[in-house]
């Protein structure tokens, strides 16, 4: 317990002392951390773009007329146990006209039109989403597999789907959003990979800078541990100090872009900044003490076998 | 207390130690002398493991330093003062740290701690640095203060390495006093050095090296 004191102690002296040189090295931690806390907002962006693209996607299933109403549930409890599906909403021919009377309310020639015929020429319709864009064509397929049990006499309840309309759309949609999802994964890696590199050989240097003091912390008949344990210490508070700045540093970047870029990235990011701040904090936080704490173990590591 | 068995040095193109054989005992005050290069650095450093030996080995007591483990490497060097020419002093650490460090790696008690360094820095006329950081002190008052940290664990032995060698006159004749009032103590004392003024003030037993080899051991003081 003394000894940790001791060390604890030592490292907050050491960090102190170190002047311009813990300054350097915790501005390279800054640096890290910030493009760690970009690539979090970054992702939020991009994965609520995707959301966006993915909600705007569905496929609709057009129901025989006259199909009688529990062969319409039969349906719809039948596509809500297949596991590819999010959500099954129903519109029955009636909600349909309704709807179309609205969105066409300013084109009177095809409401003069509709309103000639004495029938609803709409059909009831379910709209199906998918959890993932790929998984549509699961869907349709199990709607052309069932369609024994889906039978009314000899009519099937599914008049049609826009699946194969919208299939080739959706391809590339896909294609698309898994591309940017490996591209995003890819650079976030790269990204991170670089920035503890850096941070990395930084505190390589600072240690370096006492590698003779740590030979003659050995030479006095210090442990290891005692002798790395100050060094380990004063990463740490690199990476406490560095995560405080940033953090702070971040609360204008994001009230600005909140202000400024929300119509454009499609997302408030500094009520997105602010909701997650926790886990943002906990993320960052957690990042700069083991950048910290495992550099300066490693950088140590070197000199102390002597 | 400490045995050079047939020990060589040698690295990539030069010969350090060349078969060198010396006996140290307990108490003994011995002055390792030759010009630069004759291998006294390397034997200072033989006994606290900070070099291998090429052929040989080197006993302090019973424990040959070169087949023990790291936990027990640390504790033998605790028991083991050591002065440079460069001093060594640790420059972030103020001198009563520089002490303090010492006693803190062997686990002395903070009360210990506070009650020892400020006397072992009377000892050696620092009273007045305490709170001083190596660099703003004199040569002279720097090596007092690697003095003061070698001994301020009571080691069983002191190696100085060039103690006086960044040193004038004065400081020099103060510091071998040290040295000699510490071995009076009862602490066994190697001092490596090339100056024939401290090897006739000190007048205890001489080793003098050349060119790797032991050519002389003598306990006239010459």
């Amino acid at each position: 317990m003394t000894e940790l004191k001791r060390i604890t102690k030592a490292g907050f002296i050491n960090f102190k002392r170190g002047g311009s040189v813990s300054m350097v090295a915790v501005i390279v931690v800054i640096i890290t951390l910030s493009v760690i806390t970009a690539i979090i907002l970054l992702q939020a962006v991009f994965l609520f773009s995707l959301n966006v693209i993915r909600d705007k996607v569905d496929v609709r299933i057009y129901i025989t007329k006259n199909t009688p109403e529990d062969k319409i549930m039969f349906l719809k409890s039948s596509l809500e146990k297949l596991p590819e599906v999010a959500e099954v909403s129903y519109m029955s021919a009636e909600d349909n006209l309704a709807d179309f009377r609205l969105r066409h309310a300013s084109d009177y020639p095809t409401i003069a039109a509709l309103d000639e015929l004495n029938d609803n020429p709409l059909l009831a319709t379910f709209g199906v989403k998918a959890r993932e864009i790929s998984q549509y064509e699961t869907i349709a397929n199990f709607l052309k597999s069932n369609n024994a049990s889906l039978m009314v006499g000899s009519v099937s309840v599914v008049d049609h789907t826009n699946y194969y309309n919208n299939k080739l759309v959706m391809d590339r949609l896909n294609t698309i959003i898994s591309g940017a999802q490996r591209l995003g994964f890819l650079i976030t890696v790269i990204l991170i990979i670089i920035s503890i590199i850096v941070t990395f050989n930084t505190i390589k240097l600072t240690i370096f800078i006492a590698k003779e003091e740590i030979g003659v912390m050995r030479l006095v008949g210090a442990s290891k541990m005692y002798v790395r344990g100050p060094f380990m210490i004063e990463g740490v508070i690199y990476g406490i100090v560095a995560t405080i700045v940033t953090l702070i540093l971040f609360l204008p970047i994001t009230i600005w872009l909140g202000r400024n870029m929300t119509d454009f990235l499609g997302l408030n990011i500094y009520n997105y900044y602010i909701s997650n701040f926790f886990q943002i904090f906990a993320i960052i936080l957690l990042s700069g003490i083991i950048l910290g704490g495992i550099s300066s173990f490693l950088a140590v590591r070197k000199y102390l076998n002597k | 207390m400490i045995y050079f068995n047939n020990v060589s040095k040698i690295y990539k193109d030069a010969v350090a130690l060349n078969d060198v054989t010396v006996t140290i005992t307990a108490g003994e005050f011995v002055s390792i002398v030759g010009h630069s290069g004759a291998g006294k650095t390397t034997l200072t450093k033989m006994i606290l493991a900070y070099d291998i030996p090429t052929d040989g080995t080197v006993f302090f007591e019973s424990l040959n330093v070169h087949k023990l483990k790291n936990k027990d490497l640390t504790k033998l060097r605790r028991r083991i003062g050591v002065v440079f020419q460069d001093f060594k002093l640790l420059p972030n650490k103020t001198a009563y740290e520089n002490i303090a460090f010492a006693m803190e790696a062997v686990g002395k008690t903070d009360l210990e701690i506070a009650s020892d360094v400020p006397h072992v820095l009377e000892l050696v006329d620092l009273s007045h640095r305490l709170h001083h950081f190596p660099n703003q002190m004199s040569g002279g008052e720097q090596q007092r203060l690697a003095i003061a940290r070698a001994i301020i664990n009571q080691p069983e032995l002191i190696i100085a390495d060039e103690p006086t060698g960044n040193l004038d006159p004065i400081n020099t004749h103060e510091i071998v006093q040290i040295l000699k009032k510490i071995n009076d103590l009862g602490t066994t004392v190697i001092l490596a050095t090339h100056n024939k003024g401290v090897i006739d003030s000190v007048g205890k037993r001489v080793i003098t090296m050349e060119n790797g080899k032991v050519i002389r051991d003598t306990n006239n003081g010459k």
